[in-house]
């Protein structure tokens, strides 16, 4: 087990790459720590599938480097880097039982039987599948078999990181839950490095502590759940992380502060802004959003109940600004003014944040 | 380029020797393919392919024989889809024995049923039409595409559905949009063998046309029993036969080689 | 698939299917039976014979010679394209320019019509005018398919084999274009060797395409008919004469309908049987 590093990373599907859409993968730098819970989390075609396969090895990368502790292993071949993976469909050995599934990869290392069997053993018996050791593979439901694709992975000793590709993209809705649950346990039981790779921000959020955001070949932020949740470095992280995502707004930026149809916003620490021509908008979160008796002009167009709170949806010109009030608090009818907390108004310019909250 | 390994090499270079001897032997004339060994026509002559080229009973067969072979496929693997998916997803009465019954329909020879499909075709006022053939093929090029296609939708696990109607797709787009895709080899192959066998099969397309629709078939089995054995020409004949159909593998030859885009549903 | 669900709906997706086959199937199989179970002496006039046909077909020599032949010939068919066409497929490029270059030769000799190809092999084969007969003369060896049944089996075989492997390489290398990346992927994290690969993944994966390949190999080469017959004739002598070619000079040249009708459902049944066996042994493991 160490600590694995990407250095300079660039990867295109390309022979000969020109403009920034041919690269894959753009030019990234990040450091996974051993044993920590990751999650790599975007949406189709960002590139967090390419960034897997560079690290468990069945990509080299076009450019840069990866290390593994001490050892550089950007061109080396994933047999030989202690890795395992998941697959987003269930990759068994129909023809062979559960039990020499799991005991293939030791197998064909050399190790000798009884050391194979007591490992098996234990491995079944930690992910539940010591009832079906003799039964074919290719009986067991869906479930069953992303189990000994883990199974497989949990056997050999030496893994260094095990890495999931969406793995329960075919897994029944009401089992998804289960196995979560039993990734985070494992994670727990085990140590070992976990990264796991999702466009679902509900599995990235319950299963990392750490989360790195992908968009368009980028990583765009690396943080906790919660970090990522209340200060957001880029508007993709606001749009895509929380149901309903983070309001993003076209402003202006004047004497350190936002403006937003001519309405100056308090914020915590002052706005400066460096490029004169960048794009500005203003990011706040439903859940910072609340009326108030002056502010900025509202309609109220649709109320939607979510349970313990009801999501609003006002209109301002064209822009549509969502709230969250609290279940039971009144909603005015038809005008109405809208407040930004301070602490959680952020600018962005050019996509990415220029202002800070006051704990940052 | 990428390096292609030696066996396939070895192997085509096998399959085209007699090729070469036949276009070889279709610029001769028949006397001198029936009288000298030479590796090079001596006599190098045109007069084969020019025949072809001007007679037209001979380029209209060609436009029957693809008429008939072009419905026919349409037909066969159209109908297949549906069937193959059934059969490979769901469970109904007689499904297995249908299913190997389609089968049986390949295993007598077609002499045998030469007459009776003259009559049967001959009575629905059927007879001398592309259509009389293309329906007689479906005999055997039907349960070839429904065999074929089931046996590559198997491959493909029945979550993919299942997730397909999860995140809101109507079956027909999931068919076309999510599962066609995934079973680009099968169609490409079974595309291709029913036009293959539609395009070689003489005997029903013989039998069922007179003039009309007289398929390239039935001139070049005349070539071997009236004038004599017109070597010469029966060879230029057939080696213009190889050309529709390697149109039709260059065609399909991304679907085959595609094989398994396991995209995000 | 061990999970289909119940539908019997699904009737109307295979309802098409059995419409267009059964049209072609039904009458045509009514007609045969009828001339098997009776007798003419020409003028449409049918006497009842019950199983007389049929018996005396089984208990013909003539009949069993030409069903040895047959098995020999299928037998020794089956056991040269079927690995060999695994092989050619599981060596095929992936993507590329070489996979057009590939599947277009290799379709070739399927294109080309059935008696072109007995004519040509004629030709080619003939020790004095032929390409192949006149290496193979001059390289030593005696060989004169027309006169000895030795060289006209190999000239039999080796045609066949020419005429149809690539009816298997196209099969199995559908079949092999079809396996998910995932499972080369993770029998390399595993530490697989080539042949754990192909032994547990290719050809598990390839099971259904080859029983097709080995089915429809099986039934076209157990009633193959035109390709012999334009190359040898049957001959020399009755060497290569194989039960289609048998069942026609029945039909045709004796105009005897009954024994050919009777023969003709026999060669059917048998045809019938094993595919039938072979299909139910390959197919046993699918649904638990």
């Amino acid at each position: 087990m160490s600590k694995i590093r990407l250095k300079n990373l660039r990867h295109s599907y390309l022979p000969n790459p020109q403009s920034d859409e041919d690269w894959a993968l753009k030019h990234m730098s990040v450091d996974w720590s051993d044993g920590g819970a990751y999650a790599l989390l975007g949406p189709s075609g960002c590139g967090k599938t390419t960034l897997l396969n560079i690290i468990s090895g069945l990509l080299t990368p076009t450019e840069g480097e990866v290390w593994f502790g001490d050892e550089e292993v950007s061109s080396q071949p994933a047999d030989q880097r202690n890795i395992a993976q998941v697959f987003q469909f269930p990759v068994v050995y129909d023809t062979m039982t559960v039990y020499d599934n799991l005991a293939f990869p030791l197998r064909n290392r050399g190790f000798d039987e009884p050391a194979i069997d007591k490992k098996v053993r234990e491995i079944a018996n930690m992910l539940d599948l010591g009832e079906t050791l003799m039964t074919r593979a290719s009986g067991l439901t869906a479930d069953g078999k992303q189990k000994i694709s883990l199974g497989r992975g949990l056997v050999r000793s030496d893994v260094n990181v095990i890495m999931f590709d969406e793995p329960l993209t075919v897994i029944d809705p009401h089992l998804k839950w289960v196995l979560r649950s039993k990734l985070k346990e494992l994670h727990q039981q085990i140590g070992t490095t976990m990264i796991y790779v999702t466009h679902d921000q509900t599995e990235a959020l319950t299963f990392a502590d750490q989360v790195v955001v992908m968009q368009q070949g980028e990583v765009v932020q690396i943080g906790s759940p919660v970090e990522l949740f209340e200060r957001p470095r880029h508007t993709f992280v606001g749009h895509f992380i929380g149901s309903p995502g983070m309001n993003v707004l076209a402003c202006d930026v004047d004497q350190g502060r936002p403006v937003y149809d001519g309405i100056a916003l308090d914020v915590t620490s002052k706005v400066r802004v460096d490029d004169p021509s960048a794009r500005l908008e203003v990011g706040i979160r439903p859940e910072f959003v609340s009326f108030a008796d002056q502010g900025i002009p509202v309609t109220v167009e649709k109320v939607s109940d979510a349970g313990r709170v009801s999501i609003v949806e006002t209109r301002n010109g064209d822009d549509v600004i969502k709230l969250l009030v609290p279940d039971g608090d009144p909603v005015p009818a038809d005008g109405a003014f809208l407040k930004f907390d301070p602490d959680h108004t952020r600018v962005y310019a050019d996509d990415w944040v220029v202002s800070r909250g006051s704990n940052e | 380029m990428k390096k292609i390994s030696v066996v396939p090499i070895i192997y085509i270079l096998f399959l085209m020797l007699p090729i070469y001897w036949l276009i070889n032997m279709s610029f001769k004339t028949t006397n001198e393919i029936l009288g000298v060994f030479t590796l090079w026509p001596q006599e190098f002559t045109l007069d084969n392919y020019i025949k072809i080229f001007t007679d037209p009973t001979w380029y209209n067969g060609y436009f029957n024989s693809l008429t008939y072979v072009g419905i026919n496929t349409v037909i066969s693997v159209s109908v297949a889809l549906p069937a193959a998916y059934a059969f490979s997803r769901y469970r109904f009465l007689g499904d297995k024995h249908l299913f190997f019954w389609l089968l049986t329909n390949r295993m007598a020879p077609p002499a045998v049923f030469a007459l009776p499909f003259f009559q049967l075709y001959s009575a629905v006022g059927l007879f001398d039409t592309p259509l009389a053939v293309a329906l007689a093929h479906c005999l055997f090029n039907i349960p070839l595409a429904v065999w074929i296609l089931e046996g590559f939708m198997s491959g493909v696990p029945k979550e993919l559905d299942e997730t397909a109607y999860v995140d809101g797709y109507s079956f027909p787009r999931f068919f076309v949009r999510i599962f066609v895709p995934t079973i680009a080899a099968g169609i490409g192959v079974a595309c291709f063998f029913c036009f293959m066998f539609s395009w070689v099969e003489l005997l029903l397309a013989k039998t069922l046309t007179s003039v009309a629709a007289k398929p390239i078939a039935a001139t070049m089995t005349r070539t071997a029993s009236t004038s004599g054995y017109e070597l010469g020409l029966l060879a230029a004949a057939g080696a213009l036969t190889i050309i529709p159909g390697a149109f039709v593998i260059y065609f399909v030859r991304n679907y085959i080689a595609k094989g398994f885009a396991l995209g995000r549903v | 698939m061990n999970n289909k669900t119940v539908n019997p709906k699904a009737w109307f997706f295979v309802l098409p299917v059995v419409v267009l086959v059964a049209f072609n199937a039904i009458i045509p199989l009514m007609t045969v039976v009828n001339y098997s179970v009776q007798e003419t002496f020409g003028n449409n006039i049918f006497f009842w014979e019950g199983v007389k046909w049929f018996e005396t077909v089984l208990n013909s020599e003539r009949f069993h010679a030409s069903l040895l032949r047959q098995l020999m010939f299928t037998g020794i068919i089956l056991a040269i394209e079927v690995p060999l066409g695994v092989v050619i497929a599981l060596t095929m490029p992936k993507n590329g320019i070489w996979v057009s270059f590939c599947l277009v030769f290799m379709a070739m000799p399927l294109l080309i019509p059935w008696n072109v190809v007995g004519a040509m092999w004629n030709i080619f084969a003939l020790p004095d005018i032929g390409l192949l007969g006149h290496m193979i003369n001059a390289l030593g060896i005696d060989y004169n398919f027309t006169r000895q049944p030795v060289a006209a089996w190999f000239t039999t075989i080796l045609m066949d084999v020419w005429h149809w492997t690539s009816l298997v390489v196209l099969l199995a290398y559908a079949g092999l274009r079809s396996i998910p990346d995932a499972y080369y992927q993770a029998a390399k994290i595993d530490g697989a060797k080539p042949w754990a690969v192909f032994r547990y993944i290719q050809l598990p994966k390839m099971k259904r395409v080859l029983t097709i390949a080995i089915l429809l190999r099986f039934m076209d080469s157990f009633m193959i008919y035109t390709e012999p017959f334009v190359l040898t004739g049957g001959g020399p002598g009755n060497s290569t004469t194989f039960l289609s070619i048998d069942l026609v000079k029945v039909a045709l040249g004796q105009f005897d309908l009954g024994p050919a009708a009777a023969m003709s459902l026999i060669y059917f049944l048998i045809v019938l049987l094993v595919c039938w066996v072979f299909y139910t042994l390959m197919m046993k493991n699918e649904d638990q």
